[in-house]
């Protein structure tokens, strides 16, 4: 290599990882002060002088309640499901080397939120066992769809579409518990369907935060393994990735962080599906897609609920509000693919 | 090959014997009217024999007898409804030539919905027979988006090629509809167990309305299926024979969007009764659309009607939607033929 081409990959190199950094710091300023904001705005304003002292566990008359209380949960529900979604979202993106693979549209949201709306309308389980059962229902679908689309050889439209007919049985599935509980009011079906992020108090947060500890770190200890999947599996075996490993820890991890937030939630739409592709786009290439994508996620969430909450007469589920977001983007994903000739 | 034929030029099944054919009609109207007795004597209450022939008679002095008169429009709805889905996806397989086609897969179902819910809460809607118009447009504009995304590309309009784009416009609409419908809490309440596709509210007014639609849709698809026939052969042999290629497929096309759009006003979006019963009637009587579309009619009334029953009987006193049940049969029939699917089909 000449001296030139290699300081040419040097600076590239060095670009992309000040990009890289430039582009993570603000997105962590983003979503930090999305956060401050969520907790000032409402009904009644706080200042963030009250705010933080809330946090910080001061009695402030008034804001104790409204946003220790109230809005913090909310809030904190709203951050670690994002970040859930996100990180989960393109584990899968990654792991398939499809976009549309992602875990609200081949069904394994509507798996976890099928399991959660039967363990919690009908078998009246606590929050743990509806997320314990969520995550086993969710697990339990990932490896049908998984076998099922194996005929000769896995291949990625079909794995997708298989998963679309699997996410139809299963919101038939939630409907029918829903209808069967004559539950059929519009909260519930709204969350289980769509995502929710109303009424969140610490007892369905508290889970989600438990899960993002304990797969979050197991996810991030296979962000080099994954990179690696995304240049193939045989040039990933070459350079020394354990593929069996590394899909089996990242799929149980990325599955247990979807069904984690989908059971606190229900499954907000395309979270999963947008947080990837951004992040991508935001970032470029190179490097792990797990850290932006969950900053994404968080964002995505945070900004869809506040649009929900104040942006129009009434006041929108989050999951609508990305819903759609998402569809445009899903439909122009699918124009772009076909228009290039690409195999999907 | 990716034509309807599923796989290749199996000659033994292009047609069946004339007499295998008339046994299954036989068979298949036997089913009928036996699905129509069953939809008239169960239901969530149970009615003795000596009720249900004395309301049909006309009486209405018990509650009993009364619940079965309600019945009766319900099981005509569910056999017209079924009916014209099964219809639908059987002239919107031949037209596409895609074994995946299906109204609700598709996404035109989705599409209807979207126009309805657009059009209440915008203009409002006031007759029945505004619903079907505007479930009609809606269903023609997203059927022909789902064909033109799906057409891009190399290799033209594969079918795995549409049925993605078709589930992705269906995901797309829905997160619409349901952003469209929920500020207007008056609407949406009736809306959410529309949206899950049953005929539980069907009245003889709304059939009354509808079935004009259903009527003309029936026959435009029903006259194309000879031209069907020689669109299997391929658009170039097709021309060949004599065929006008794009306007038998416009004009069938147009067919099966009535057929569906007015089925979706009524009866909220049912999927998958257009994909299963043409497969399902292609395994009875061959590939001849002159047999085939009149026994997917048959069909397509039979499997909703039942399962419409099947909704109201498996856990009684509650109901189950036909959509649900129908969607619950539909989905592993589906997974099914995309397996089946060859790779380089992809």
């Amino acid at each position: 290599m000449s001296t030139t081409t290699l300081r040419a990959v040097t600076r590239g190199r060095v670009r992309r990882s000040r990009r890289r950094r430039a582009v993570l710091t603000a997105l962590s300023a983003a979503v930090a002060a999305l956060v401050v904001v969520s907790l000032m705005v409402g009904q009644t304003f706080y200042p963030p002088g009250d705010v933080l002292r809330v946090i910080l566990g001061e009695t402030v008359p008034g804001a104790s309640f409204t946003v220790g209380e109230l809005r913090l949960p909310r809030t904190v529900l709203a951050l670690a499901t994002g970040l859930c979604f996100g990180m989960g979202g393109v584990t899968f993106q990654t792991m398939l080397r499809n976009p549309l693979a992602s875990p609200d549209i081949i069904g394994i949201s509507s798996a976890a939120s099928a399991a959660a709306a039967f363990g919690i309308i009908v078998l009246g389980l606590g929050e743990t066992g509806v997320s314990i059962f969520a995550i086993v229902a969710a697990l339990g679908v990932a490896v049908l769809i998984y076998l099922l689309s194996f005929t000769d050889g896995v291949a990625g439209t079909r794995l997708v579409l298989i998963g679309i007919g699997i996410a139809a049985m299963l919101n038939s599935a939630t409907s029918y518990v829903l209808n069967q509980a004559g539950q059929w009011d519009l909260q519930a079906a709204t969350r289980w369907l769509n995502g929710s992020l109303n009424g969140s108090t610490w007892d369905e947060t508290v889970p989600v935060l438990a899960a993002l500890a304990v797969f979050g770190p197991v996810l991030l200890s296979q962000a080099r393994n994954l990179t690696m999947l995304q240049l193939g599996d045989d040039t990933a075996a070459a350079l020394g990735t354990r593929l069996e490993r590394t899909r089996l820890v990242s799929i149980v991890a990325a599955v247990g962080l979807i069904a984690f937030a989908t059971s606190a939630t229900g499954p907000i739409a395309f979270a999963a599906f947008l947080a990837g592709p951004i992040a991508a786009r935001l970032v470029g290439a190179g490097g792990s897609p797990l850290v932006p994508s969950a900053l994404v996620g968080a964002l995505l969430v945070l900004v869809a609920d506040f649009l929900g909450q104040f942006a129009f007469d009434i006041r929108f589920p989050v999951g609508v509000i990305t819903g759609v977001l998402g569809a445009p983007y899903l439909i122009y994903l699918l124009v772009r693919t076909n228009r290039a000739g690409g195999s999907l | 090959m990716t034509g309807a034929t599923t796989s290749g030029p199996d000659v033994a099944l292009l047609r069946r014997p004339a007499r295998t054919r008339l046994t299954w009609l036989l068979i298949v109207l036997a089913a009928l009217a036996l699905a129509l007795i069953a939809s008239v004597a169960f239901g969530s209450r149970i009615v003795g024999w000596a009720d249900i022939t004395a309301a049909l008679g006309g009486t209405q002095d018990t509650l009993d007898q009364a619940a079965v008169v309600k019945r009766l429009p319900r099981t005509v709805l569910a056999a017209l409804v079924g009916a014209a889905l099964a219809l639908s996806g059987a002239v919107m397989q031949g037209v596409t030539r895609n074994p995946l086609a299906d109204p609700g897969i598709l996404g035109v179902n989705m599409g209807a919905m979207l126009a309805i819910a657009v059009a209440m809460t915008t203009v409002g809607l006031y007759t029945a027979t505004m619903y079907i118009w505007v479930a009609i447009a809606g269903a023609a504009v997203s059927a022909l988006f789902v064909y033109a995304v799906g057409s891009l590309g190399r290799g033209g309009a594969t079918p795995l090629k549409i049925a993605l784009a078709g589930a992705a416009t269906s995901a797309a609409l829905a997160s619409l509809v349901v952003a469209v419908v929920l500020p207007r809490g008056d609407i949406a309440e009736n809306f959410q167990s529309w949206q899950v596709g049953g005929v539980g509210g069907a009245s003889w007014d709304s059939i009354g309305q509808v079935l004009p639609f259903l009527a003309a849709g029936l026959a435009v698809c029903l006259l194309c299926a000879r031209a069907l026939n020689s669109l299997a052969l391929g658009d170039d042999l097709a021309a060949g024979l004599g065929e006008r290629v794009a306007l038998v497929r416009g004009i069938a096309a147009a067919g099966a969007v009535v057929l569906c759009g007015a089925a979706t006003a009524v009866a909220g979006p049912i999927a998958f009764v257009g994909l299963i019963v043409p497969h399902l009637c292609r395994l009875l009587v061959g590939l001849d659309h002159r047999w085939l579309l009149p026994f997917a009619t048959l069909v397509g009334a039979v499997l909703l009607t039942v399962a419409d029953v099947a909704g109201r009987v498996v856990n009684r006193p509650d109901e189950i939607e036909a959509g649900i049940i129908t969607a619950l049969i539909g989905a592993p029939f589906f997974i099914y033929i995309v397996r089946r699917q060859k790779v380089r089909e992809l």
